[in-house]
């Protein structure tokens, strides 16, 4: 478990880090909390020619709000963004979600950037980025392209970013009082990936929902929103015992799961439905409305 | 007390194998199979070699002229055929991992880039992998040419079990799976081999449990004296049997250091230690258990079929497991008629070996599940079954009917204090108010004898070189401190320090004043190191001994000095005083002082020996058993069917306590890897042997948050065969632990008509027996 030899770079700029990016495109990888890199390396899964450890590049990791936007950096971390004001206030999806990613030291170096690059399909913040309709901010040495979550999770490990590209950036619709979310999951122990997991965002107009989104993680390759299950809670007070059922049924015939023997699919459909249920009527709960647990 | 050595290993001063430098040391990494089973042929190294900072390369054609191949061989099983097995594998691979080429190099990075350079042609071969279809008369052979794959075969019969289950008013029975697993511990295998020509010389840290037995096994392998071979056990990192045997890469760091004359090393890396230690466990088991009108138990028939792995373990062989769990089925009851018989199978995996608590839960896990199923027929609390069905003290000495002799047990009142702990009708209302509330909860009790501190019978009829005997010497300091060599295995488990205290409770000195050093073969007397839980039952006896020859010594010369007898004086807190009145006389350090210094001042011929050794083994009794019970907890999220344990208890009689503190500790540690057993380690295996579980992602160890508090109470019922009346505690509780928790989650289970068969617990199966999932196809 001794990585490959590679070259160490660490650029001191953005412009640095983009220039160096565009040479080696797919020879290099960045490096960013390191969490899932480093083992890929030692294990020899990867085998990047240059390193480029963007840790020394000033501004990556802020985290601020300008107007009715919440603008994440790349590199903030896993513990940055769980602890920040800002974020629990404009976008409190993502405080509730981050409790369940990895354990206190992981947390204190992962970061948001590499956490979305990675796609691994059972992480919390793809899944929450494609529920709150978050846009991510990819910059290369041609400048800044912006792609909408939805759209950038392509399947196992696979995303839209190019070889030279930088995921310098994550643009969050602040989240106005009008708007409730809900998120749980089921992992194995404390702080494992998720087998399943289930984000939830809801409008409502006059205590009905005006607007829903919702996305699963740990049940198929990449993160999505399930429009199917979604219609089923419009137009109606949410947690309605019908709509919770019709809901349920759509996600049933919505998902195409993750095979494998050990967790069978049909184990992962079971504990999804069951999961948006639960999440639903905790947000339908007058007293737990804003956090699930 | 806590040990005096924990402020080092907490401040990170341990001193482990990697943690030891050799001057010139290079650094060694193996070529592994990729296959589970194969035929192959190393055909080009020469690029490898190439690589700058590559000292060699070595296969089995340069290993095999220094080291002879090796086989597991138990004279008093002849019947019981493992194949050969080298340092590394010559044109035959039988597992995946198993190693079959090792690069030294300057760093073992520069190790692992030559191994991607070494060039292989494989040719694959059908693989035994499943227990099951292994152990078939037409099975795939696991080896060339190997006529079957059942290493062994073994069948007991006592009393007439075929009447008393014809007779049986009832019969229960039960098929339990037990996945295989691995021991983890902190600190991985190493070894660092220092080789010296000049001396024909050979310096080995290893990270081992039995420095004596590893010397004399290495000597033999590889043509030297034991005199030229030194083994020094630092600090260990855990070892829980895993460090107990002789492996391939341990054996062929020593060849390739002979072979390069200079210090190799090799430290396991994780994905090695998951992927090449012992696994343990892999039992399927059929067992029944017949009980007459009355409710006693009249017969139990057990069927193990037992996995291997591709060989049986060297030396002590991996069949010790199944036959430790024959010999516990039952354990805590009186019965009479026993029928067992054991196939353990050849496989393409890795070996499977001695691991904490050795096969005692695998037959406490069934025992126990047939004690509830017993207990349910016949419609009655599982605890006055169990009461009804315990060996009564006064029943003692019993013998088994698998031969072992039950001394000093105490059922009866490890239940009876149990049921207090855990304020038994109080508990089961409360889970019956939590059911009504819709929780799904459970509780679970298994009452186990584990069979501690092996004596000589075990492995000296079978001619392992396992000693029976520990040493101990002791060595009066002029200071009036001891200094104390012990052929114990300091292993994590703090035996250090019992032996410490043993020692100044003998003499007569504070703890404090008492150094006691072990694991170097240079120094320490020979003896049987850290397993079967036998430091305080064995070399505790042989140090309170040691401790009492130096004290009469020391009170013989004070007797003479202070022209008085021997028996008027006592020895207390390093101080001889007077006997009667309590009252100082001198202290030890000037009598020390006198015998080392000044001994013309003594009467001619006093002679008083500063320096004093005893050995001694236990010839009665091939084993101390132990019992207790434990009691789990369990609450089962209806979501997901994960099991939460609540809480967990154990009350446990281990005999003579010496440190209450780290036998609690011991039992806690014990019941974390149990608890992990039951709910979720697990060695997987894909159908055509490829490993699954090579990483902590893969391989899921219980961790601190998701473990209940662990409440442990003692019932002290003294070993009789000696003076100090220890007995094993460090494996008890590992081996009721996954009983009584998977007793728990069948008791959750139980309204809703499911039950669980299989260790660790899926949460898939706790749904499918929840009815929430439809059943497995085919099940
Ligand atoms: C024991 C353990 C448990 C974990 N549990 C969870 C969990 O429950 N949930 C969860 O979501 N995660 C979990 N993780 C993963 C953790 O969150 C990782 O930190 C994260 O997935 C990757 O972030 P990183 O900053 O460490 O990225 P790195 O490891 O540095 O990089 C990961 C990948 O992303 C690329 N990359 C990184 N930053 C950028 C960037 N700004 N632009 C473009 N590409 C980039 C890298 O090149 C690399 O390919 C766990 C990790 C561990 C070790």
């Amino acid at each position: 478990m001794k990585p490959p030899r590679f070259d160490y770079l660490r650029p001191q700029t953005l412009a640095e880090a983009l220039e160096l990016l565009d040479r080696h495109g797919g020879d290099a990888a960045i490096l960013a909390g390191g969490q899932s890199l480093m083992p890929m390396l030692n294990l020899r899964v990867a085998q990047p020619a240059v390193l480029i450890d963007i840790n020394a590049v000033p501004e990556l990791d802020r985290i601020g709000r300008s107007g009715d936007r919440l603008s994440l950096g790349g590199r903030a971390r896993h513990n940055d963004v769980f602890r920040s004001a800002e974020v629990a206030q404009a976008a409190p999806l993502l405080t509730v979600a981050l409790e369940h990613v990895a354990h206190e030291a992981i947390r204190n170096r992962g970061t948001l950037g590499g956490s979305l690059a990675l796609a691994d399909p059972a992480a919390e913040l793809p899944a929450c980025m494609v529920c709150l309709d978050a846009e991510i901010v990819a910059a290369s040495v041609k400048g800044e392209r912006r792609i909408p979550a939805g759209a950038f999770f392509q399947g196992l490990y696979t995303t839209t970013l190019e070889p030279n590209e930088i995921l310098a950036r994550v643009d969050v619709p602040a989240a106005g009082t009008d708007w409730r979310f809900g998120f749980d999951e089921v992992a194995r122990r404390r702080g494992d990936f998720a087998m399943a997991g289930v984000a939830v965002a809801v409008r409502e107009e006059s205590k009905a929902v005006a607007e829903c989104r919702i996305s699963l993680l740990g049940v198929e390759m990449s993160p999505r929103r399930m429009e199917a299950v979604e219609m089923c809670l419009l137009d109606a007070p949410l947690g309605t015992a019908a709509n919770i059922v019709a809901a349920q049924s759509a996600l049933r015939d919505t998902l195409e799961p993750i095979e494998g023997s050990e967790i069978p699919p049909e184990y992962r459909i079971q504990i999804a439905r069951e999961l948006l249920a639960r999440v639903i009527r905790a947000m339908a709960a007058p007293v737990s409305g804003k956090r699930t647990h | 007390m806590p040990r005096a050595s924990t402020r080092r290993l907490v401040a990170g001063r341990g001193r482990y194998v990697d943690d030891i430098p050799a001057k010139g040391e290079v650094y060694a990494a193996f070529l592994r199979s990729p296959h589970a089973h194969a035929a192959f042929e190393v055909v080009n190294i020469s690029a490898a070699a190439a690589i700058p900072g590559v000292v060699r390369v070595l296969t089995a054609e340069n290993i095999d002229p220094v080291c002879p191949p090796w086989k597991c061989v138990l004279r008093n099983a002849p019947d019981l055929q493992s194949p050969e097995q080298r340092p590394l594998a010559r044109r035959q691979a039988v597992f995946q991992g198993e190693p079959i080429a090792l690069v030294v190099a300057q760093s073992r990075a520069i190790a692992e880039d030559a191994l991607e350079l070494i060039e292989v042609e494989w040719s694959e071969r059908p693989a035994a992998i499943s227990l099951e279809a292994a152990a078939m008369p037409d099975a795939v052979p696991a080896h060339e040419n190997l006529k079957s794959n059942i290493c062994w075969r073994f069948e007991h019969r006592s009393g007439d079990p075929d009447k008393a289950f014809a007779d049986a008013e009832h019969v229960v029975l039960r098929r339990l799976v037990f996945a295989r697993k691995t021991g983890v511990p902190l600190e991985p295998r190493g070894i660092l081999a220092s080789y010296d020509p000049s001396t024909n010389g050979l310096i080995v840290h290893v990270s081992h449990q039995m420095p004596h037995q590893f010397q004399l096994h290495l000597a033999e392998l590889l043509g030297m004296s034991p005199l030229d071979v030194r083994v020094i056990c630092s600090d260990i990192g855990g070892a829980f049997g895993i460090k107990m045997h002789i492996y391939p890469e341990e054996v062929a760091v020593c060849a390739a250091s002979r072979i390069l004359g200079r210090p190799v090393k090799f430290i396991a890396d994780r994905v090695e230690s998951l992927s090449s230690d012992v696994h343990a466990r892999e039992h399927i088991v059929e067992a029944r258990m017949a009980v007459n009108t009355s409710g006693m138990i009249t017969a139990i028939d057990v069927d193990d079929i037992q996995g291997l792995g591709a060989y049986s373990v060297y030396p002590r062989s991996s069949t010790a497991e199944a036959m430790s769990a024959l010999r516990a089925v039952g354990g805590p009851y009186r019965f009479d008629n026993y029928h067992a018989l054991l196939r353990s199978v050849l496989q393409n995996k890795v070996m499977t070996g001695q691991y904490r608590s050795v096969g005692h839960p695998v037959a406490a896990a069934i025992t126990e599940a047939l004690v509830e199923d017993a207990a349910a027929v016949r419609g009655e609390d599982s605890i006055v079954f169990r009461q009804r069905n315990f060996l009564p003290t006064e029943a003692m000495p019993w013998v088994s009917p698998m031969g072992a002799r039950m001394i000093d047990l105490s059922h009866h009142a490890c239940l009876e204090r149990m049921l207090t702990l855990v304020d038994y009708p109080r508990l089961r209302q409360e889970i019956d108010t939590w059911r009504q509330e819709g929780r799904i909860v459970g509780l679970g009790l298994a009452s186990f004898v584990e069979f501690t501190a092996t004596g000589a019978e075990a492995y000296g009829r079978a001619h392992v070189p396992v000693s029976s005997l520990d040493g101990v010497m002791l060595t009066m300091e002029p200071t009036g401190e001891v200094r104390a060599q012990c052929s114990a295995s300091e292993i994590g488990q703090g035996i250090q320090q019992g032996l410490a205290q043993i020692i100044a409770d003998a003499v007569g000195v504070r703890a404090d004043k008492v150094r006691v050093a072990l694991g170097d073969t240079a120094a320490s007397p020979h003896g049987g190191g850290a397993w079967s839980s036998r430091g305080a039952a064995i070399t505790g006896e042989v140090a309170w001994t040691a401790g009492r020859k130096l004290r009469n010594e020391l009170l013989n010369v004070a007797a003479a000095m202070l022209q008085t007898t021997a028996t008027s004086l006592d020895l207390r807190d390093g101080r001889i005083l007077a006997a009667d009145t309590g009252a100082e006389r001198i202290a030890i350090g000037d009598v020390a002082r006198t015998v080392i210094f000044h001994p013309y001042d003594l009467p001619a011929g006093t002679n008083a020996q500063m320096s004093v050794s005893h050995t001694w083994g236990r010839d009665a009794d091939p084993f101390l058993p132990t019992n207790g019970v434990q009691a789990s907890l369990v609450e089962i999220d209806p979501i997901s069917g994960l099991v939460r344990p609540l809480r967990h208890w154990v009350v446990e009689d281990c005999g003579r306590i010496i440190n209450p503190l780290l036998v609690d500790e011991q039992i806690r540690g014990g019941v974390v890897q149990g608890i992990g057993e039951a709910l979720y380690e697990i060695c997987r295996y894909t159908e055509d042997g490829q490993y699954g579980s090579g990483t902590l992602a893969d391989y899921l160890l219980p961790m601190a948050a998701d473990m209940p508090d662990i409440v442990v109470a003692h019932v002290e019922t003294p070993y009789s065969g000696s003076q100090l009346g220890a007995k094993g505690a460090g494996e008890a509780g590992t081996c009721g632990a996954p009983a009584a928790v998977l007793n728990a989650v069948n008791d959750a289970l139980r309204p809703f008509g499911g039950r669980i068969d299989a260790m660790p617990i899926s949460p898939v199966d706790v749904l499918r027996a929840l009815g929430k999932l439809p059943a497995k196809a085919g099940a």
